[in-house]
Formats: C-alpha cells, structure tokens, sequence
C-alpha cells in the first residue's frame, strides 16, 4: 500500500483541492488582482500629480511594501486586525502588496505615452481628469497589459502563503488531506497541477492579448 | 511702466478693435541658464497672418510654445485680446494667473504641431469632437456634423471612422488641421506643420492652410521653412535671431529686400539662390 505515489489517494483529494482552488485561490486571485490594478493605477497617477515632497512619501511608502515579504505582511494583518475574516485579510494584503508593483508598471507605461499627446491636450483645453481618462491612461495601458497579467499569475501563485494565516486554499486543504491519511505526495503534486494548469493557458492568453494590442489602433 | 499692463482699460473703453490678438511684453525665456528668448517685445494684430522665420534654435518655436502655455515664461508678459495670459502685474508685482483663468484664454486658440499628435486610441471623429463635447460643452451630433464638414472641408470626407495611424502623414496633419478649427479659435498657432512630411504631400497641407487664411479671419502665427507659403498667407514676416527680432516686414519686403544682414544671409541660405529673392508665380 505504501509507493510512491497511490492513484485512489490521488482520486480522493481532487475534489477537496479543486473545491479550494475555487473557494480560495481563484477568488483571491481575481479580487486581489481588481483591487491590485485599480489601487496601483491611482498611486501612479497621485504620485505624479501631487507636489514632489507628497509624491517621495507615497514612493517610500510603496517601496517599503514591495521590500518586505508577503508573509510578513500577511502574519502582521492577521494579529493587527483578528476580529477580521482571514480571507478578507488576505484579499486586501495580496491586493495592496501588489498594488505598489502595478503602480511601477503604469508608471512605465505612462512615461511611455509621448510628450505632444499630453500637449494636444493642452492645446485643446482639456481638463487634467480628461487628459488622463480619455488620451493617456488609454495609451498607457496597452503597454502595460503584459506586465500587469504576469503580475496577477505571479499572485495566483503565491496564494499558497495564505496558509499561514489559516486560509484553507489549496495547498493547505492538501496537507489537511495528507496529515488525515498520511498521504501528503499526491495531494501536493496535484495542487502544483493545478496551478500549472491554469497559470500556463492564463499566460498564453496574455501573450496574445499583447500582440493583439501592438497592432490593433 | 508703460499703461499698457492694464488690459481692463484698453479693453473696456471703446478701442477694443486697436486690441492686439496677441503682445508681448518684455518676455523672457530661460532653459536652465541657456537664455532663449530676451527682453522680447512684438505684437500680433487681430486677423493678421504673421510668419516668424530665422534659423533653428532662434526661439521661432518657443513663441509658439509660450502661447499656447506649454512652456512657461520665464519673465514678461503675454496679453491675449489685450488678458494677461499666464502672468500678470499685480500692485506692482508679477503673479501668475490661476489655471482656471489661463484655461478660459486658451480655449481661444489652437495649434497644430510639427509631429500631428492626434491620439491613436480614438477614431478620427473622435479626435475632432473630443475637445468640442468635452471642453465647449457642444452636442456630439453638433460636434459630429461640424466635424464631417471640416472633414469635407480638409478632403478627407471618408476617413471619419478611420485611426489616426490608419493614415497618411499628410492626411493625418489634416486631421490636426480640422481637429484645432473645430474648437473655432480666434488663433491658430501653425508649428513647422510640414516638416514631418514627404515634400510630395505638403502641397496638399498648405493648399487647405492657404484656403482657411483666405476664408477666415483668425489670427495666424506661423513658423515655417516654405517661405513661399509664408509669403502667400502671411502679411508680415518676422526674422529671428539669437531671441530676438531682427527685422520685420511685409513678406514682398522682405523676401525681396531684406534690410538686415542676418536677414539676407538666411534667406540666401534657406533659398539658395543668389540674390535672396523667390520668384513670384
């Protein structure tokens, strides 16, 4: 009974990882990535329209998120806030931590938009709002689709550090699996599976949505 | 110091129509210690077609540039209509002027760039009305039906659901073209608007320039290098050099008897003929 690897173990922890995957993973995934994209684009445009002091404050503030680890930030949340759902606390700290990379990638992105787009829009009076709404964030963003949906795989697949905060997403319902019937190779295996199923299509996926960008004006 | 920096009293009292369309007093314009433009004084009456010629890096563009506010002026003033544009005195002291009040004076003019700058996320139509609707307040079908006979009126009546990039350099600058008189500015800031094209096509771009100075009455600065469309649209040509005017003349003058030195060794350059002179078709 005990090889490497047992097929009816296997069958019988699918159910409970997919069931996590759904539950947890994929929920943390899109609604960390939504608050991610949406957080990050307003720090990149605040940063760049508020006075220098204001804008190194923000600067500092998102760098000292990018350069802590995600676990750190999860275990800090977690005894900060305990009367919080953990779920909820990862949702917001993936989001945030994210955030502060996405805002790099629009500030790239922005920066790309050429000097006379933003004065054609001075030349015809439009509102600062307008400027960035309707000529320069449009621009902005399809040089940055890329760069953003790597970020959103890259957070997919660190959903696994949840687990130290006591969500039970994928990994941890496999090791909750495994420590019921000794039985950890297969549930862990699978989850991997799992995440290279979604991760790979999501990523060529991507890679079409750039092309399609690059030509589609 | 000179009346003249009151503007509510030239402009209230009658003599409106002596009001230039554009002044400037005293201007000065500083790149880091790279002094650009000096104590610079010039007026542009109201309708006239002013062509401001002279070597590169004589300040032509930054002229245009201060106008229409996108650079700032490191000294002096500029008066629109006789309102302080971005700068004025104030008990004697020179305070910039809020945006709100630089944003109303602005609407006034318009300006088409060497490099087109049409956006490439909106539709040609969607590039002529987006300022209409958004900054005018217009309707998009008033915006729209103005714009498909600026369309019409720039030869370009098919391409309204075109992109931008989907045309031609020439097609696109007549885009800009239809794009700033859409706004219906009472200036038109014209911006080596042929010197991004293939010589082949800036016959074209001039050909609906010449027909907008010959049935409008909207006041043209202009920097160009086609000195013959200088002289057939403008009625006075300035030469610049080193910031400054060194002369000022009707463009029959001036492109056939130009007084000053610098004057006859550029247009001797920039034409490449003998005497200085273009000939007259």
């Amino acid at each position: 009974m005990n090889g490497l690897w047992d097929w009816d173990a296997a069958w019988a922890v699918l159910p409970e990882l997919l069931l996590a995957f759904v539950q947890v993973t994929l929920i943390v995934t899109v609604l960390s990535t939504a608050i991610a994209a949406v957080l990050g684009l307003f720090i990149a445009i605040l940063r760049m329209s508020v006075p220098k002091p204001i804008a190194a404050v923000i600067t500092f503030i998102g760098d000292f998120i990018r350069m802590t680890p995600i676990v750190v930030q999860l275990l800090f949340a977690y005894w900060t806030f305990l009367t919080i759902e953990p779920l909820t606390i990862g949702i917001v700290v993936f989001g945030i931590h994210y955030s502060t990379y996405m805002a790099e990638v629009y500030r790239a992105g922005i920066d790309s938009v050429p000097k006379g787009q933003w004065e054609a829009t001075t030349a015809l009076s439009m509102s600062k709002r307008r400027a960035w709404t309707a000529v320069i964030v449009p621009q902005a963003l399809r040089a940055t689709v890329p760069a953003l949906g790597n970020y959103a795989i890259s957070m997919f697949k660190d959903t696994p550090f949840l687990l130290t905060i006591g969500v039970v997403e994928m990994v941890r319902a496999g090791l909750t699996f495994g420590g019921n019937n000794f039985r950890y190779m297969e549930a862990i295996t699978l989850a991997g599976v799992i995440f290279l199923l979604a991760s790979y299509p999501t990523s060529l996926l991507i890679s079409r949505l750039e092309k399609r960008l690059a030509y589609n004006y | 110091m000179p009346t003249t920096t009151d503007p509510h009293a030239a402009a209230g009292d009658g003599t409106a129509a002596a009001v230039p369309a554009i002044r400037f007093e005293n201007v000065e314009k500083r790149f880091g210690d790279n002094v650009v433009l000096k104590d610079l004084n010039f007026e542009v009456a109201k309708g006239d077609r002013v062509t401001l010629i002279g070597p590169s890096g004589s300040g032509k563009t930054t002229i245009l540039r201060l106008v229409m506010t996108l650079e700032s002026l490191s000294d002096g003033y500029i008066y629109i209509d006789g309102e302080p544009l971005t700068h004025e005195l104030r008990d004697g002291k020179r305070v910039a002027r809020s945006e709100k009040a630089q944003k109303q004076i602005r609407k006034r003019i318009g300006m088409v760039f060497q490099q087109f700058n049409l956006f490439p996320n909106m539709t040609v139509l969607e590039n002529i009305i987006e300022a209409p609707v958004h900054v005018l307040g217009q309707s998009k079908a008033e915006a729209t039906k103005r714009a498909m006979e600026l369309l019409e009126s720039v030869g370009l009546p098919g391409k309204a659901n075109a992109h931008p990039l989907q045309l031609s350099g020439g097609q696109q600058q007549r885009v800009a073209i239809a794009r700033a008189l859409a706004m219906d500015p009472d200036i038109l800031l014209l911006d080596e608007v042929t010197s991004a094209l293939d010589p082949e096509i800036v016959g074209e771009v001039l050909g609906i320039l010449r027909h907008i100075a010959e049935t409008t009455d909207i006041t043209m600065l202009i920097v160009t290098h086609e000195m013959q469309f200088a002289r057939d649209v403008s009625n006075r040509v300035m030469m610049f050099d080193g910031g400054r005017v060194v002369e000022e003349a009707t463009p029959d003058v001036m492109f056939t008897n130009p007084q000053h030195e610098r004057t006859q060794a550029f247009l001797h350059a920039v034409l490449g003929s003998g005497d200085g002179h273009i000939g007259t078709h």
